[in-house]
């Protein structure tokens, strides 16, 4: 066994932290469309409009059904053949679809089992002060529900963080495309992948603590 | 004025509500007793469509619904005339005492934001809570939620406050402020419907006293009647029944 080349992967840290914006934007953007989107697939769900609701339910069992990678390659390599005008589409949009339409169907249903979790009498009340559907749902059930919601959301995005590392398979550059080109240089694979895992690792590390404190801030109106 | 002609309602095929027809005067007090499934938390419900009705109408100043065809604009127009006080408070988690006031104020009938605070905060001291008016719900009392719930409901400035069984969740020790701003309400002429087992109180606060028994209206008359001189059958085995539980009558 030999022993680690420590000096390079020290030298390999600034190089692959300049590769984090990247993944952070690809995670952020994913993020909030994906909210954006399971937030109204979440309410459909709830209120189950006739024949929506059977596009939904197969929207979600697809997308929940099938791996990420497959996905990705779906919407990167196979769309732009069906569709020409998504022949210029690039890696990071398509990467950014992927990960907003399948994250949006995991948090769908989280988003619409902590709409089913908040009390009836919520429900009631909002309905006897002559409230419509969407004042009820936007000002009573959804805040509500964002709390019993939130760490399980967080946890998916600590999970759409590391999904964004299958982009590199798209030929997009961001933390793992950059371990790989440097690894492919170096020949040092262990110590390129080992940086970047610690990297995630420890972006992961900081996100679960922003979680705990997040969750404090929404318990706030139900503490003593 | 409030009518009420030939409601009915069944949950799934069993009859609760058998054809109830009662008219109430503006500013009058209705309490509504009777033995237990009933109907009398449904026959409340239904006036401000938390159940929909099966058949029959329903008119509250202006405005008459017919239940078997009541479009949602004229379900949100009676629920926007009928103020609900629920047993279990059901105060807005998510919103501080003065915001559940505020909520229909600024959401539902758009006023602006300075003056619902305004009228929030009045309705708070009135109810006696103005050092409450930031508090969440869950940092409050049972008898603190349910006077917040009272003051939601008054804010809304209804033809008719809706009080199903306001005291029955309390614990004994708070059960006399809420009675007793329950009162002051009745003072300011407000047209109220309570269905409630304290029957000292019924007494006391009723203009009508309306005996319900098996889905409908079996007896009705000024509480002096109801109560020293019952004539049906039914209604005398309740007050009986009653009488013994609350040992006194
Ligand atoms: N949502 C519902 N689904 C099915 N049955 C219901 C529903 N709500 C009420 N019922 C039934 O309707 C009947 C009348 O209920 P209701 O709550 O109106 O009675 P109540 O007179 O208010 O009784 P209580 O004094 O116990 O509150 C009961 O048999 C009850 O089980
Ligand atoms: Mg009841």
């Amino acid at each position: 066994m030999r022993a680690l080349d420590f000096d390079y992967m020290l030298g390999l840290v600034p190089v692959i932290l300049s590769y984090v914006p990247i993944t952070l934007a690809m995670a952020g953007a994913s993020m909030v469309l994906a909210l954006a989107l399971a937030s109204l697939l979440a309410v459909e769900r709830v209120i189950r409009v006739p024949v929506l609701d059977n596009l939904v339910v197969l929207f979600i069992s697809f997308f929940r059904g099938t791996p990420l990678l497959v996905q990705l390659f779906l919407f990167y390599f196979g769309l732009p053949q069906l569709l020409p005008a998504l022949a210029n589409i690039n890696g990071v949009t398509a990467a950014v679809m992927g990960l907003t339409l399948h994250f949006a169907a995991y948090m769908a249903e989280s988003i619409r089992a902590a709409i089913a979790g908040v009390d009836r009498s919520q429900w009631e009340a909002a309905q006897s002060i002559g409230m419509t559907q969407a004042q009820m749902m936007r000002r009573i059930i959804l805040p509500q529900a964002a709390r019993i919601a939130a760490p399980t959301l967080v946890n998916y995005f600590i999970d759409m963080i590391k999904g964004t590392s299958l982009a590199f398979t798209l030929g997009v550059t961001e933390m793992m495309g950059a371990a790989q080109k440097e690894a492919a240089g170096s020949f040092l694979y262990f110590e390129a992948f080992l940086v970047v895992a610690v990297i995630y690792w420890i972006m992961v590390e900081a996100l679960s603590q922003v979680q705990g404190r997040l969750e404090t801030r929404l318990n706030k109106a139900f503490a003593r | 004025m409030i009518s009420i002609r030939g409601l009915t309602k069944s949950f799934r095929g069993a009859p609760v509500l058998r054809g109830i027809d009662l008219d109430i005067e503006d500013g009058e007090k209705v309490v509504v007793i009777g033995p237990s499934g009933t109907g009398k938390s449904t026959l409340l419900r239904s006036l401000n469509f938390l159940d929909v009705p099966d058949a029959g109408q329903i008119t509250v100043g202006d405005l008459t619904v017919d239940a078997a065809r009541a479009s949602k604009s004229d379900i949100l127009a009676l629920r926007r005339r009928t103020g609900f006080v629920f047993q279990n408070y059901a105060l807005f988690a998510n919103k501080t005492a003065k915001e559940n006031i505020m909520e229909a104020l600024v959401t539902v009938q758009k006023r602006p934001r300075a003056e619902a605070e305004e009228r929030a905060l009045s309705v708070l001291r009135e109810t006696g809570l103005a050092e409450k008016a930031d508090s969440y719900p869950a940092a409050l009392s049972g008898g603190q939620q349910q006077r917040v719930g009272i003051g939601r409901a008054m804010a809304l400035g209804a033809e008719v406050l809706l009080f199903d069984e306001p005291t029955s969740a309390l614990d004994p020790e708070w059960v006399g402020e809420v009675l007793d701003l329950m009162r002051r309400v009745a003072e300011k002429s407000q047209t109220m419907i309570i269905v409630t087992h304290e029957m000292q109180f019924a007494r006391e606060i009723a203009d009508r006293v309306v005996f319900m028994d098996g889905g409908k209206i079996v007896e009705a008359g000024p509480p002096s009647q109801i109560f020293d001189a019952p004539r049906d059958d039914r209604l005398r085995r309740f007050l009986k029944r009653v009488g013994r539980e609350q040992g006194a009558g």
